[in-house]
């Protein structure tokens, strides 16, 4: 129980401390043009050991997604058609 | 529908950030299909959760209160008949160290948010709601509460799911075997694909890539998204000085 209040604290803590410093930092072309990479950087981290260190049936089923929300721009599609590709290509190539 | 009791002007033409139900609303149903997924993987903690021998109301409160999956799945590694409090709490403090450079990212669309709004919401950011939220902002639109409205939903969804599973025990299949786990991964590139701004992202985001990549083989536990995300935003600042 105080483990899970603690966890619960210490979860809050990084989420508002990050939000906390950054909007105590000085707006400077700088500062803005770092907090607008992040997006993208974090992004590609959370996928790129998934696509890479995946299996084949990761990386085609990604290609997939790309591709869909490439051409379409829709994200419950893209979505869509990842699972469902990567639910076929296992079944196929493991 | 009622006036709401929004003291500032909502146009989505200027800068003014606003926090308005409707917002809320279009974040609740953005985020709707990724809870959905979310609901299978709570369902899996619920039951592992109680097979590392939690009650099903205790981990049904940590998914409400922690309200963050990875973190989570960790420390049931680690759960013992006495809790070990310290190595429970810094494992959690560890793999939630990305969400410091999450919330710097959402410093600049919360801009002249109250306080009350501004840290309530940071309660509900998890990858998913931010995520979603990041690529909203990115396209103009200023209505912050699209976080929170999403989060809520993910919250609710995380820890009903939870209950469910702990309760259910082991009648739970591996929602892998359904293709479940990656539609995260799959909603995470078709975002990447809408933030995609031209040239400039193109050296970030490979040092990003290849960071995460080497620190995801090569060091425990989740230290592959922090670093990765700092390498890459850094490496698109030095681009940019260079």
């Amino acid at each position: 129980m105080l483990a899970i209040l603690l966890m619960a604290l210490a979860t809050y803590a990084t989420r508002a401390v990050g939000l906390w410093l950054a909007s105590r930092l000085p707006m400077s072309g700088r500062v803005e043009a770092w907090l607008g990479y992040i997006p993208g950087a974090i992004l590609i981290s959370l996928v790129a050991p998934v696509v890479v260190s995946g299996g084949p049936a990761e990386a085609l089923a990604a290609l997939a997604v790309v591709a869909v929300a490439l051409k379409t721009g829709n994200l419950l599609l893209s979505m869509l058609t990842g699972v469902g590709a990567v639910l076929i290509l296992r079944s196929l190539i493991g | 529908m009622p006036a709401k009791p929004d003291h500032l002007e909502n146009r989505p033409t200027d800068d003014t950030v606003t926090f308005t139900l409707d917002g809320a609303l279009r974040g609740a149903r953005s985020c709707a299909p990724i809870a959905a997924s979310g609901f299978a993987i709570g369902l899996v903690f619920g039951v592992l959760a109680r097979q590392a021998g939690l009650g099903a109301a205790e981990a049904a409160m940590m998914s409400a209160l922690v309200f963050a999956g990875a973190a989570q799945f960790v420390v049931l590694g680690l759960w013992a008949a006495p809790a070990p409090v310290a190595t429970v709490v810094l494992a959690t403090l560890i793999v939630n160290l990305r969400h410091l450079l999450m919330g710097a990212a959402l410093a600049p669309h919360f801009k002249g948010l109250s306080r009350l709004k501004a840290y309530g919401s940071a309660f509900f950011m998890a990858d998913e709601n931010w995520a979603l939220a990041m690529g909203e902002f990115g396209k103009g639109h200023r209505d912050a509460a699209f976080l929170i409205g999403g989060g809520v939903v993910m919250c609710a969804s995380w820890t009903t799911s939870t209950l469910i599973g702990g309760s259910l025990g082991n009648a739970v299949s591996d929602p892998a075997r359904w293709g479940l786990d990656f539609a995260f991964t799959a909603m995470f590139l078709a975002l990447l694909c809408g933030m995609w701004r031209g040239r400039r992202d193109i050296l970030p985001w490979i040092v990003a890539a290849a960071v995460a990549v080497a620190a995801e083989m090569w060091l425990p536990g989740q230290w592959y998204i922090l670093l990765g995300g700092l390498a890459g935003s850094l490496a698109g600042v030095a681009r940019r000085a260079a």
